[in-house]
């Protein structure tokens, strides 16, 4: 199509989305940033206070630090357990074992049910287990960080194997008989041969799990409710308790919002850096 | 590649771990033909005589949160959104990538740079907004999910037109195509495969998502996980048989789209990983 008719159909082609993107998201968005320099209830009787709403969120009677450090670890553990296991089940289900379909179609199937069902799937499992010993999952934080890490694994085990897998069926066959026709063995291949050219499925999954881990909302809000007392809350949740929870404090959730936004814009430039870097690498 | 006997093991493990995976939800199936005082107890201990409640947890738990209701708004906002989205998504994808200027440009990296922004950061003035313009309720929601999908389906949209032969479309306009007509003919049955794809995954994500319709209609129009949390939290006395049966009911219709649709739901998330 030349650009020259094309120009007078811009209303027609990109305005529905447009518009529905400016208010939705983008004016929220801009007047986020712009509301967590001030105090308000309501948008409308917002007083400008500079920046003493990030300071409040750094000071030490704020949860902030604290779900931030929870939050933080819960994403190590769980990047790093769900893919230890993701790539397990991608290499015993590239090996032609019989049952391979099934195995792959019931390991997705909690991928697709939402945060708010499986926190509640296993709240009943994981009380279940500790009433044995009288207590439930809201007795301590630990047991609501376990539960949680628990409950990710349950969810995106799945979903990474079948990133895997797709890495690994593109290997080609004749690298790896090369290998073993030079007496490499099956850990010699493995870690030589095949997981160097999974980089970018690792890049991808390790990404994929560490933001999902680190925005989680549903899954914390269903299962501990951030129990007992805000100890096992994470930063989205900690951010919509002091939306919602404390009356006068909006500035100072808004002002955390647009550091948990920052924390996360830094993740993705590295990530998309990272990715570029693996393209151009032979 | 591996001996019989190898292989023979490992399906026995990869047996054992599928269990475990669905383990959970048959426990939870189970409990909900539970009587609602004999569930959080012993929630591993089959129904007997005593604690056999039959459908009385499914009536419970169908009355208290209206759940055919909330299927309702649950299937009218999903599907709306996801054909609306599908189809304005396209329309821009295919006009900025065939236009190059500074603007399309403009408005393309500003469409795709929400994706890496946290809900959290606009669920407030996004409320507020969604209040001032009277977009509260199940047909105004569309407009917010409109706009907060449009970053990933206008980016997966993108990248497929890309790989779209520009000489298709020259052809129709030497047939006499307007761009809209050269568009609805000839360019969207092309995009047909990323069509399900973005559709799988906006689908998956607006028929779990639970903060956004809490906040915007959750008074009002409960969708099922809203429905569900508000059985859990709305209550002084929780009806844990209710709660089990919604969960099964809640899981229902996820498991039939499964089903059907098993392969374009692999094929979606796998070209949705790369939004990250």
């Amino acid at each position: 199509m030349n650009s020259r008719i094309l120009k007078k159909y811009f209303p027609f082609f990109v305005m529905p989305i447009s518009v529905c993107y400016l208010l939705a998201f983008l004016i929220p968005f801009l007047m986020g940033i712009y509301l967590s320099f001030t105090e308000f209830t309501t948008v409308s009787n917002a007083r400008f206070v500079g920046l003493s709403n990030y300071a409040a969120l750094f000071s030490a009677d704020d949860n902030f630090l604290h779900a931030l450090g929870f939050t933080v670890l819960f994403t190590l553990v769980s990047v790093l357990t769900i893919n230890f296991f993701a790539f397990l089940f991608a290499l015993i289900l590239t090996e032609g074992i019989r049952g391979t379909n099934l195995f792959r179609t019931v390991l997705f199937v909690p991928n697709l049910i939402g945060g708010i069902i499986l926190g509640y799937i296993w709240q009943l499992i994981i009380n279940g287990i500790l009433i044995r010993q009288g207590v439930d999952i809201t007795f301590s934080a630990t047991y609501g960080f376990w539960g949680l890490v628990v409950v990710m694994n349950w969810q995106m085990i799945g979903y990474m194997m079948i990133i895997y897998i797709a890495g690994l069926t593109s290997v080609p066959v004749e690298l790896r008989e090369a290998a073993s026709i030079d007496g490499a063995g099956y850990f010699t291949t493995l870690r030589h041969v095949i997981m160097p050219l999974l980089v970018p499925s690792f890049t991808i999954c390790s990404f994929l799990t560490l933001t999902n881990s680190f925005k989680l909302f549903d899954q914390n809000f269903a299962l501990t409710g951030g129990a007992p007392g805000r100890e096992s809350a994470m930063v989205a949740l900690d951010i919509f308790d002091t939306f919602y929870g404390r009356a006068g404090s909006e500035g100072l959730g808004q002002a955390k919002a647009v550091v948990f936004f920052l924390i996360l814009a830094v993740v993705a430039l590295v990530q998309i850096r990272l990715t570029k870097r693996l393209e151009v690498a032979p | 590649m591996i001996g019989k006997k190898t292989s023979l093991i490992l399906t026995l493990i990869m047996t054992a771990v599928c269990i475990l995976f669905v383990l959970p939800l048959l426990i939870v199936l189970m409990n909900s033909f539970k009587g609602q005082f004999f569930i959080s107890d012993e929630p591993f201990r089959f129904p007997n005589a005593d604690t056999f409640a039959g459908w009385r947890n499914y009536t419970a738990g169908i009355e208290k949160i209206d759940f055919f209701r909330s299927l309702f708004y649950s299937l009218f906002i999903t599907v709306t959104s996801v054909v609306l989205l599908a189809l304005f998504s396209s329309m821009a994808a295919w006009y900025l990538a065939r236009t190059e200027g500074t603007a399309s440009r403009l408005i393309y990296a500003t469409l795709i740079a929400s994706m890496i922004v946290p809900f959290q950061m606009v669920m407030f003035t996004m409320s507020k907004m969604a209040n001032l313009l009277r977009l509260e309720n199940p047909v105004g929601i569309v407009v917010i999910y409109l706009g907060f999908g449009a970053g990933l389906s206008v980016f997966l949209y993108n990248g497929f037109v890309r790989s779209v032969p520009l000489a298709v479309e020259e052809a129709a306009q030497l047939d006499g195509c307007t761009p809209i007509t050269a568009f609805f003919r000839v360019v969207l049955p092309l995009l047909r495969p990323i069509t399900v794809t973005v559709s799988v995954l906006n689908a998956m994500w607006i028929w779990n998502d639970y903060l956004l319709p809490y906040l915007v209609i959750g008074t009002k129009y409960k969708t099922i996980p809203v429905a569900v949390q508000y059985l859990q939290g709305g209550y002084g006395s929780r009806d844990m048989g209710a709660l089990m049966a919604m969960l099964v009911l809640a899981l229902i219709p996820i498991i039939v789209f499964y089903a059907f649709m098993q392969k374009e739901i692999i094929r979606g998330v796998i070209a949705g990983a790369v939004k990250g």
